[in-house]
């Protein structure tokens, strides 16, 4: 079984955001494999578990992302690949980023590829959905269950809090929603090998694309940091007049109630 | 200045979502002389028409067949490119909900368009449209636009206000007919976890439990509560990962995103991972028993005390209110 996982690079959850000339600042940050891509690892590997197989991860970046996929390899992808953005105007959409990776899967025989819901970081969502209609291939978004029988897959998705139980066939793309598994933490063996494995760096050349063809949809007009919240008022009391005091501002200073 | 709009409605357990009537009134701020035109997708929908007119739709198209009954990839992007085909707007705006987040993205790919997602605000500079989003989950905002091309967005819900219904707005149904194949999901089963429910994603209110309510039984008190304001219960990570709930509850940085009119955090400590699913609420209310919980910094109210002796006095007290409202 081809087994496929596309992640990306993010900012740590925990970090705080500034902005610096409009843009992020990036300086000294934490990065890590967006977490819901971790659940996507997670289950490619589950799949050649239990099928056979082999896990192909793959970004779109620059080369500090090799350090996100050493670590989907060390839990236990066989192969990386990089998708070199070097050659790119700063600006870069979600158009330029599922082009590429279509460019990389025309090339590819595969079964399924697993993505995350969305990343932390842009929380837009759009690279999977996008990736799929350039594939010609179906999608099921927000997955908490995959069971692979043959050619048929039979899922479960979160849908607003629901759960819906659908089966289709692949080759299929799905993204994953929190609940579907419990990614496993690189094991000390598997870092060791994860420094032998294949990690593939391909530019626009390889890919047979034009930086024309690339260039961004959409543009940012600008970046802004929400206005800082100031902390509110603490209230006095036993609890009976806490909540006293609370109904009373909640209906004349907040007017909510 | 003048942009021919279309809008896709949302229609959930038989009644529209209120988004619909919240991307009518996104369509309407960059619509100028043009129109707003919102689509019905499903099995049995029509009879919505009128309400979208109401609330400002210029003009409603209804595409109805049994396939479309629960929303699949394949099916309504195959309506939505009929539509777009044949009306050829200058902008389109989808719902940023579980089917529309689904849909867009392929549409947008489909289109070799630009889309702007999750949007939160719109406004329109010259012939430009600026969409305000946020991004590392409200933590930092954006705005973009479309370069070229299909002004195309989702809108999140509960932030762009719907317009006031107004009875005596008048335009026209038009039937749409749909021709769908090559149909790759099936359906077996839909299980109900929300019935009756306030979906999170469109609650006012919100009344949400951390490690602080200690068990899945601790949960109870806040889903009272929740009845009695008629918004729905919201979980931190910690709480979702100890299993006292869902994680379709979960809010924060993984998790959903959500800003009612009142979110009241109760033994919540207020970790950057919460803070920036909640954040932009417009007012908070925190519960804890540890006074110097970050929380606290962003609470407009802040209750220092046991959860299990102040919520029940606050149900009481919200049943009070309610009655004598």
């Amino acid at each position: 079984m081809n087994i496929f996982v596309v992640m990306k690079r993010t900012f740590d959850t925990e970090e705080k955001v500034e902005i610096k000339d409009g843009r992020v600042d990036e300086e000294g940050a934490e990065f890590v494999i967006n977490p819901y891509d971790e659940y996507a690892i997670e289950e490619a590997i589950v799949l050649k578990e239990a099928n056979d197989g082999e896990v192909t991860v793959v970004t779109v970046g620059d080369e500090e992302a090799e350090k996100e996929l050493r670590t989907a390899l060390a839990m236990g992808a066989d192969k990386a690949v990089l998708l070199d953005t070097e050659d790119l105007d700063d600006e870069v959409d979600h158009y330029t980023i599922s082009e590429m990776l279509a460019a990389y899967f025309k090339n590819q025989e595969f079964d399924i590829i697993l993505g995350g819901n969305v990343a932390v970081d842009d929380g837009a969502g759009q690279v999977a959905p996008r990736l799929a209609e350039l594939l010609d291939i179906n999608q099921l978004t927000t997955i908490t269950k995959l069971d692979i029988d043959g050619t048929k897959a039979t899922v479960e998705r979160d849908v607003e809090g629901d759960v819906e139980v659908v089966e289709t066939e692949l080759p299929l793309l799905v993204t994953c929603q929190q609940g579907l598994n419990e990614p496993r933490y690189p094991s000390l063996p598997g870092i060791m090998k994860a420094k032998k494995k294949p990690l593939e760096t391909l530019d626009l050349d390889d890919l047979d694309l034009d930086e024309d063809e690339l260039e961004a949809k959409t543009k940012t007009v600008d970046r802004f940091l929400p206005p800082e919240k100031q902390a509110g008022k603490k209230l006095d009391g036993e609890p009976a007049e806490q909540v006293e005091e609370l109904i009373k501002l909640l209906r004349t200073e907040a007017k909510v109630i | 200045m003048s942009k021919n709009v279309l809008v896709l409605a949302e229609s959930k357990d038989g009644e529209l979502r209120n988004v619909s009537f919240e991307v009518i009134a996104a369509g309407k701020k960059i619509a100028g002389e043009g129109s707003v035109k919102a689509l019905l997708v499903g099995e049995s929908v029509a009879s919505f028409s009128e309400q979208l007119i109401q609330q400002g739709a210029d003009e409603v198209l209804v595409a109805e067949h049994s396939d479309l009954k629960t929303y699949t990839t394949d099916a309504y992007k195959q309506v939505l490119l009929q539509v777009i085909e044949s009306e050829s707007p200058d902008a389109l705006l989808i719902p940023h909900t579980s089917s529309g987040k689904d849909l867009a993205p392929r549409l947008a790919a489909k289109l070799s368009s630009g889309l702007v997602s999750d949007v939160v605000d719109i406004e329109e500079v010259g012939e430009e449209v600026i969409f305000t989003r946020p991004i590392y989950s409200g933590k930092a905002f954006e705005k973009k636009s479309v370069s070229s091309g299909l002004v195309f967005a989702t809108v999140r819900p509960n932030n762009i206000a719907a317009l006031e219904v107004d009875s005596s707005r008048s335009g026209e149904t038009k039937e749409v007919s749909v021709d769908l194949k090559d149909l790759r999901t099936v359906i077996k089963d839909i299980v109900k976890k929300t019935s009756g429910k306030v979906d999170l994603a469109e609650a006012k209110v919100i009344v949400a439990g951390g490690r602080g309510v200690k068990s899945a039984d601790g949960f109870k008190p806040l889903e009272e509560l929740a009845d009695i304001l008629g918004g729905a219960v919201g979980a931190s990570r910690g709480a979702c990962d100890a299993e006292y709930c869902d994680y379709s509850l979960q809010i924060g940085q993984t998790g959903k995103v959500v800003t009612p009119e009142l979110y009241i955090a109760v033994g919540i400590s207020g970790a950057i991972q919460h803070l920036a699913g909640m954040s932009n609420s417009k007012v908070i209310v925190a519960i804890n028993k540890d006074e110097e919980a970050p929380i606290f910094d962003v609470a407009d109210y802040g209750l220092v005390g046991d959860l299990f002796d102040i919520l029940p006095i606050l149900t009481e007290e919200f049943k009070k209110v309610k009655a004598g409202a």
